[in-house]
């Protein structure tokens, strides 16, 4: 079922000697994982950061609270730096593909510029440069706004490599039937470039999850922020960033995991809604 | 302006470590990358395991939580490293996840009828590898590779967050003491803009300098 792979044609399949040496090998690597893996814990231990004192405040409904604010913050960054970022990234991928030059020129330069740029950088000018000439944002547009300005510039380029990606007969029988470019854009390649790159604007989600971290610059109370604060109170490092670490892990390998199965979706062979109807139109009335 | 100019060499030494940075994340990240990447294809099932357990983690862990976690919580445990070697440890360990990611994908870009028409006139898997499957992997591998590269630059930035004297916290310490924000900003972004653009160029000439022309 699965697709022919590379390391599949590159090895023939192996024979009672080599089933025997992989798994030996297998064996081998397999205790190697666990023994480093027990000189860590045994190396946690022996600084007394397994000890039970040091974790049970992850399960009291006071510490739980104080991070579940937090996830909330993250969260509601997270949304929307999702819900400004994507209609301006495609704005921004309509204007570099625009016939207009200024338009054009304009898009480029803004693309170009913000994504050599580092995200921090820009929050610390939104931070500290605006302030002086008279703009003071509210606390979490600091940090939606820089956020928006990068991701807008990465999502116009993703989008503009889907409609590169796409067959240029697709926009030149869109011109041949009399549709501006405009119309063509919008109704023919778009849609298709956008199906195209969809898992990587999904996967874009994971960026703009971690992208949020950096809230504790500005002190917005995301998760790092607030697991920062705890740990002024209880000192409790590793435990509460390994929390922390294993939150942000479960959203962003969720987020992926819906990129891969969106990918492995659309990659399948399947003539869409759209095309099966005009088939059976042109095929004529079914026979029932 | 003539502040920020008088002491460019504040910034300047900022860009030093920034560039440092990126170059050690870059390349310890490629080859542990690398020996992921075989991790993940080779036919024993605990490496491959490790592989993916591996990218899966640090593709999705953020860059920040995984620094504090090594500048501020590993000492609890007895494991300190100076600021500089974490920084450049995290990045490595990130960027190696990535590179993973664009080997498997530039080896998997070559149609598997190149390995069997290898295999069927004779080549070992040895020469086949090197013959004919990695000259056409590497080439799919460039584009992806200078954007691992332009990420862990701009990546490294994150350091500044944990203290390291790189050219964002420089910037900023210019910021603070001078009180000169546009023009320090302007020129920090600029060198910024340098080695991305740079590394950017460098891709683009690799690139067709491996185009094979038919």
């Amino acid at each position: 079922m699965s697709a022919p792979s590379l390391d599949r044609a590159l090895f023939d399949s192996p024979g009672p000697r080599g089933r025997r040496r992989i798994r030996y090998l297998s064996a081998v690597t397999l205790l190697a994982f666990v023994a480093v893996m027990a000189l860590g814990l045994q190396r946690f231990a022996a600084h007394g950061q397994l000890a039970a004192g040091k974790w049970r405040p992850f399960t009291q409904t006071g510490y739980l609270r104080f991070l579940w604010a937090g996830l909330r913050g993250t969260l509601l960054a997270t949304g929307i730096s999702a819900l400004l970022t994507f209609p301006l990234g495609t704005a921004l991928a309509l204007a570099r593909l625009s016939h207009r030059r200024p338009l054009r020129y304009l898009a480029t330069g803004y693309v170009e510029l913000l994504r050599g740029l580092p995200l921090l950088l820009v929050i610390y000018a939104f931070l500290l440069a605006l302030p002086t000439y008279g703009i003071n944002l509210p606390i979490l547009w600091k940090l939606v706004v820089p956020i928006v300005m990068v991701n807008a510039a990465v999502v116009a380029e993703t989008l503009r490599a889907g409609v590169r990606a796409l067959d240029r007969g697709q926009s030149e029988a869109a011109g041949a039937l009399g549709l501006t470019h405009w119309q063509s854009l919008r109704a023919v390649v778009l849609p298709q470039a956008i199906r195209v790159v969809l898992p990587s604007l999904v996967a874009q989600l994971v960026t703009l999850v971690k992208d949020s971290t950096l809230g504790y610059v500005v002190s917005y109370p995301e998760l790092m922020t607030q697991g920062n604060a705890l740990t002024v109170y209880t000192h409790l490092l590793i435990q509460t960033f390994l929390v922390i670490a294993a939150v942000y892990l479960a959203i962003n390998i969720a987020i992926s995991r819906l990129a891969t199965g969106l990918e492995a979706r659309l990659r399948r062979p399947r003539p869409g809604r759209a095309l099966r109807a005009t088939m059976l139109r042109s095929a004529g009335p079914p026979d029932r | 302006m003539e502040i920020v100019l008088s002491h460019l060499g504040i910034l300047f030494s900022g860009f030093g470590a920034t560039l440092e940075l990126s170059v050690i994340g870059f390349v310890a990240g490629g080859v542990l990358g690398t020996l992921l990447a075989v991790c993940r294809v080779v036919p024993v099932a605990p490496l491959r395991v490790f592989g993916s357990v591996y990218v899966e983690v640090f593709r999705n862990i953020p860059l920040v939580a995984l620094l504090t976690l090594v500048v501020f919580g590993l000492p609890d445990a007895g494991v300190t490293y100076s600021l500089f070697d974490s920084a450049a440890l995290c990045l490595t360990l990130v960027a190696a996840a990535y590179v993973c990611e664009a080997v498997r994908g530039g080896i998997n870009a070559v149609p598997v009828g190149q390995a069997e028409a290898a295999r069927a006139i004779g080549l070992s898997l040895g020469q086949s590898l090197r013959a004919v499957i990695l000259p056409q992997a590497l080439r799919c591998m460039v584009q992806p590779l200078v954007n691992v590269f332009i990420g862990v630059a701009l990546s490294s930035s994150l350091a500044a967050a944990v203290g390291v004297g790189e050219l964002t916290d420089h910037t900023e310490q210019l910021n603070l003491r001078y009180a000169q924000a546009i023009p320090a900003f302007l020129v920090a972004g600029l060198l910024y803009l340098a080695i991305t653009l740079s590394g950017a160029a460098a891709g683009a000439r690799l690139e067709r300098r491996l185009t094979v022309r038919r």
